[in-house]
């Protein structure tokens, strides 16, 4: 019965969005339905939260009869995989995703008070229209809730992918993120409609907009976490499609969360603001179509359905192609911003807007130009030196721009009031740039360069914070701080571990040692080791350095289904960096062991960074929320 | 600035970044997106050494080669007409025995031989390359050849 | 707007990106490996027993002018528990099985035939991937219609479903 309600409550809720979406429209002639928008968002809000505790409930009891639960759950399931069973697949994640969706255009309904009635109508309309687009999606190609006759008895097996943790909660948090996004666009749109698009427009966007790209700099930071200790390689970073569709929607937010403040601020950069709301939207549905659609080859399994990626491919064509025309017509007629000079934090953050628009665009043309090739007769594959080479200039030029950016006035400043502040940045740069040279010479530019800007930036991002009284600083200064800072941090952790990394790749009897970076590794024996759905061995060895002694066990496992080996990396972390050690299999004439392991000084400086960016982007968000003002909002943009 | 030139000015701008952006593509493109190679179509084509590229064939029977350091190999891609040296260093997929398809990322190098900087051995499941898939409706035949000798 | 056309750009980027993704989709993405060894004669093979109490498989013990499917499994393959059901439907529809377990231990084989039933009248063990290899199979399961020829007539890849059981009696029929 569950499963039925369940339905019920998804078909209810796509009826609601219609009922929102007329109430929307008749805000073109008399308004008479408008007062249907509020109800109808509130009501479509609990009833895709009922149909996803229904479908959890599911899981929970592992109703066999559901084909979704079948064929991704088993009765001896852990309680927590079961539950994570729920949004682990494609259907789950989907009805997730329309879940967050309602919730938000539900939260809209509710707390939104600062922009006017219309464009309100508007924004919700805009969203009823993104939401039935997934409500179809779900009920006529990806239903969760459709029963399997005769029901089977035990349920498919364990997907040893989903029995890790963190990748139970990955997709969802990247999930979230681009429901975010699309939230901005939907008010982006609204407010193109009524050409209402100024500075409270922006204030009730911002929010969604810094929530979306918390989690997907929480998303990312976690995804390269997973990559680093699951695959092996000992890279983080590997410039994958997936990786790509995850990271060209973070760039834009990027890019949107610092020219939105602009127009909420200064009332500048509107139309800009616009464009890169319509960018941001249609970056996370080309990311999903990229993941979901199998276009592109990707080292991530992920279970791939072209007629899937029809559907989104036709949604983000619709929707962005709409927006986009609708934006080329009407942008026209929006009024002009307010002028500022090209020294000030408006030129400032419109370089910001620039630099991370054109990473953007690399990132896109090289993970559509394999496909591109494709089509006229080549086959190529375009990897990390290509990516390398063309977006780290880019971002260290984005980091120049971040050293005084923030320090600027708003609307004009000049540059020479923060000459000292110049002057010394410029020493920091050159004197670490200097002595990183005269230490490794060998180690290359970028991360020379890198490492440089990385302690200029981290001194940097306190300066907003001088002569202010800190217990009255806002929160959102702190949020910028803390955010900037912790940039620098994973800048100064990306650029260590490409030119410090030391490697040794050996041969091993047990007994035998290896020598890294100081390290002396001892594998004193290899042992078989059985888990649940795999066998593999283990290696017991022993690290050394400076007198004390670590263990480290890594493993190489042999999955069943899917057919696969997994190399679990050993860890040994301390605070200046951390050892990876890999064992792979024997040789059989010798009997000596593959052994490959990593001192790789500061790596986990890279995802302690991305955390402390989304710490200083919720802090940011908590002061924005804790701020808000109970009445429409007065005219004070100015003070800010 | 005059206001009314400032839009302009930053429209301009960002188109020129876009351009900007496709130049930089380009340029990179040019030298390292890496196009995929058989061992027949690499001895056609005289791609120069330290240019990266893939190379996707069968691993020729007999031809594994273990170094004494214990983890540099070599070995030999064959195709239906050509055949290929590789030299590799790390460690070898599970899967990666004589007679399997094998998709290796790397350069080559002055004295003609391929340097394979990451090897991917075709029964790896979860990753058949899109470029393998042609060559494996031969390979069948071919390992039938190789084992009936 | 004094630069109208440049107000096109974000949808023409869009539009190319949507043509290059219509494209992807477009082409035939069959990421299954065929075999070419369908059409082809069945190549010589000689199997020992997979396990305890059941008989090897030869090429030549296929040989008797009677179509049957040659199924290729594993015991540590989920799938290939899924599909066992079906192969026992196929055999009480009068059909012969012959089967190869790839990569596996005779203990573990015993197992596998004694929880999910055993279907089949020889079962060789290939260790080394050899005659799978030798098939063009690149995957477990896989099933393999030969003919009353002694040539593969048809390649089944993944687990047989429900729906694919009169699919393949049918490939039976015509493969007499």
């Amino acid at each position: 019965m569950m499963a039925e309600a369940g339905l019920a409550a998804l078909w209810l809720a796509a009826a609601m969005a219609l009922l929102q979406l007329a109430g929307g429209l008749s805000l073109i002639g008399d308004g008479k339905l408008a007062s249907l928008i509020r109800p109808a968002a509130m009501v479509q809000g609990a009833l895709c939260v009922f149909s996803f505790c229904a479908l959890i409930w599911l899981f929970w009891i592992t109703d066999l009869s559901v084909l979704l639960v079948a064929s991704n759950s088993h009765i001896d399931k852990p309680a927590i995989f079961k539950i994570a069973g729920t949004w682990g697949n494609h259907e789950g994640s989907m009805l997730l995703w329309v879940t967050v969706m309602a919730l938000s255009g539900a939260a809209i309904a509710l707390l939104e008070k600062r922009i006017d009635a219309k464009t309100l109508g508007a924004t919700l309309g805009v969203q009823a229209v993104v939401s039935l687009g997934f409500f179809a999606f779900l009920l006529f190609s990806s239903n969760p809730f459709e029963r399997l006759v005769p029901a089977p008895a035990q349920g498919a097996g364990l997907n040893p992918l989903l029995q890790d943790i963190g990748l139970a909660f990955h997709p969802p948090t990247l999930y979230i993120g681009y429901v975010g996004l699309s939230v901005a666009f939907s008010f982006a749109v609204g407010a193109l409609l009524t050409r209402q698009v100024g500075p409270a427009f922006a204030r009730a966007m911002r929010p969604w907009v810094l929530g979306a790209w918390i989690f997907l700099t929480l998303g990312i930071t976690a995804g390269s976490y997973w990559a680093y200790y699951e695959l092996g390689w000992g890279g983080w970073w590997f410039w994958d499609p997936v990786e790509n569709a995850s990271l060209m929607p973070w760039l834009a937010a990027t890019a949107l969360l610092h020219s939105v403040s602009v127009l909420a601020t200064r009332n500048a950069l509107r139309a800009w603001t616009i464009m890169l709301a319509l960018v941001a939207f249609a970056m996370s549905m080309a990311g999903t179509f990229l993941v979901r659609s199998g276009v592109l080859t990707s080292v991530h399994s992920f279970a791939v359905d072209p007629e899937r990626g029809a559907f989104i491919l036709t949604l983000m064509l619709v929707y962005t192609g709409a927006a986009f025309v609708l934006f080329a017509l009407r942008i026209g007629t929006v009024r002009q911003g307010e002028p500022f000079q090209l020294v000030s934090r408006e030129g400032a953050i419109v370089a910001n807007n620039i630099f991370l628009s054109v990473i953007l665009g690399i990132v896109l043309i090289g993970t559509l130009y394999p496909l591109a090739a494709e089509a006229l007769g080549d086959k190529i594959s375009v990897g990390p030196p290509y990516f390398n080479k063309a977006t780290v200039p880019i971002a260290l030029l984005l980091m120049l721009a971040l050293l005084l950016g923030p320090m600027l006035r708003w609307r004009r400043d000049e540059i020479a009031r923060h000459k000292y502040w110049l002057v010394g940045f410029f020493a920091i740069i050159l004197w670490s740039g200097v002595a990183v040279w005269q230490f490794a010479p060998g180690v290359g530019i970028f991360p020379t360069l890198g490492i440089a800007f990385a302690l200029a930036l981290a001194v940097a991002s306190f300066v907003p914070l001088k002569g202010r009284n800190l217990l009255r600083t806002p929160l959102p200064i702190y949020g910028m701080v803390i955010a900037h800072f912790g940039l620098a941090v994973s800048v100064f952790g990306m650029a260590s571990e490409s030119g410090f990394s030391k490697e040794s790749l050996t041969a091993l009897s047990p007994g035998q040692s290896a020598q890294v970076a100081g390290w002396t590794v001892k594998l004193d024996d290899v042992n078989p080791a059985i888990g649940d759905n795999w066998v593999g061995i283990q290696g017991e060895m022993l690290a050394n350095r400076g007198g004390k002694t670590f263990a480290l066990h890594p493993q190489s496992r042999q999955f069943f289904q899917p057919e696969m080996q997994t190399s679990e990396a050993a860890l040994l972390t301390r605070w200046n960096g951390q050892l990876y050690a890999v064992l792979a299999q024997p040789d059989e004439r010798t009997g000596k062991w593959q052994v490959r392991l990593w001192w790789k000084p500061y790596v986990t400086f890279i995802w302690f960074g991305g955390a402390l960016v989304a710490l200083g982007g919720l802090i940011a968000l908590l002061g924005r929320m804790l701020r808000r003002p109970r009445k429409p909002a007065k005219n004070n943009w100015a003070s800010e | 600035m005059k206001p009314k030139h400032q839009r302009l000015v930053l429209a301009l701008v960002a188109f020129v970044a876009l351009i900007g952006a496709g130049f930089i593509a380009a340029a990179a493109l040019r030298d390292e997106a890496s196009y995929f190679y058989t061992p027949t179509t690499l001895a056609k084509a005289q791609v120069e050494p330290g240019k990266a590229i893939r190379l996707g064939g069968m691993v020729q029977k007999g031809s594994i080669v273990r170094g004494t350091d214990g983890v540099s190999i070599t070995f030999t891609v064959q195709d239906q007409e050509g055949e290929q040296n590789v030299a590799y260093r790390g460690i070898t997929p599970d899967l990666f025995v004589e007679g399997s398809g094998v998709v290796a990322d790397g350069r080559m190098r002055a004295d003609g031989v391929f340097v394979a900087e990451s090897l991917l051995a075709k029964h790896d499941e979860n990753y058949v390359p899109k470029e393998l898939a042609d060559i494996d409706m031969t390979a069948a035949q071919q390992t039938k050849d190789t084992l009936s000798k | 707007m004094t630069r109208p056309w440049l107000l096109w750009l974000p949808l023409a980027v869009i539009a190319f990106i949507g043509g290059l993704a219509i494209y992807g989709l477009l082409v035939p993405k069959d990421e299954l490996v065929r075999s070419a060894m369908v059409g082809q004669k069945l190549p010589q093979f000689a199997l020992a027993p997979a396990t305890a109490g059941v008989q090897g498989l030869a090429s030549s013990d296929m040989a008797d002018g009677k179509p049957r499917l040659l199924n290729i499994f594993a015991s540590w393959c989920i799938p290939c528990k899924a599909e066992a059901p079906h192969l026992e439907t196929l055999k009480k529809a009068g059909v012969e099985i012959d089967a190869i377990a790839v990569r596996d231990r005779p203990e573990d084989v015993a197992v596998f035939l004694d929880q999910f039933g055993n279907p089949f009248r020889r079962i060789g063990a290939d260790n080394e991937m050899a005659v799978q290899l030798m098939l063009g199979s690149s995957g477990v399961p896989e099933t393999y219609v030969i003919g009353s020829d002694g040539k593969i007539s048809y390649q089944h890849i993944g687990d047989i479903r429900e729906e694919h059981v009169p699919m393949l009696l049918e490939k039976l029929a015509e493969a007499k």
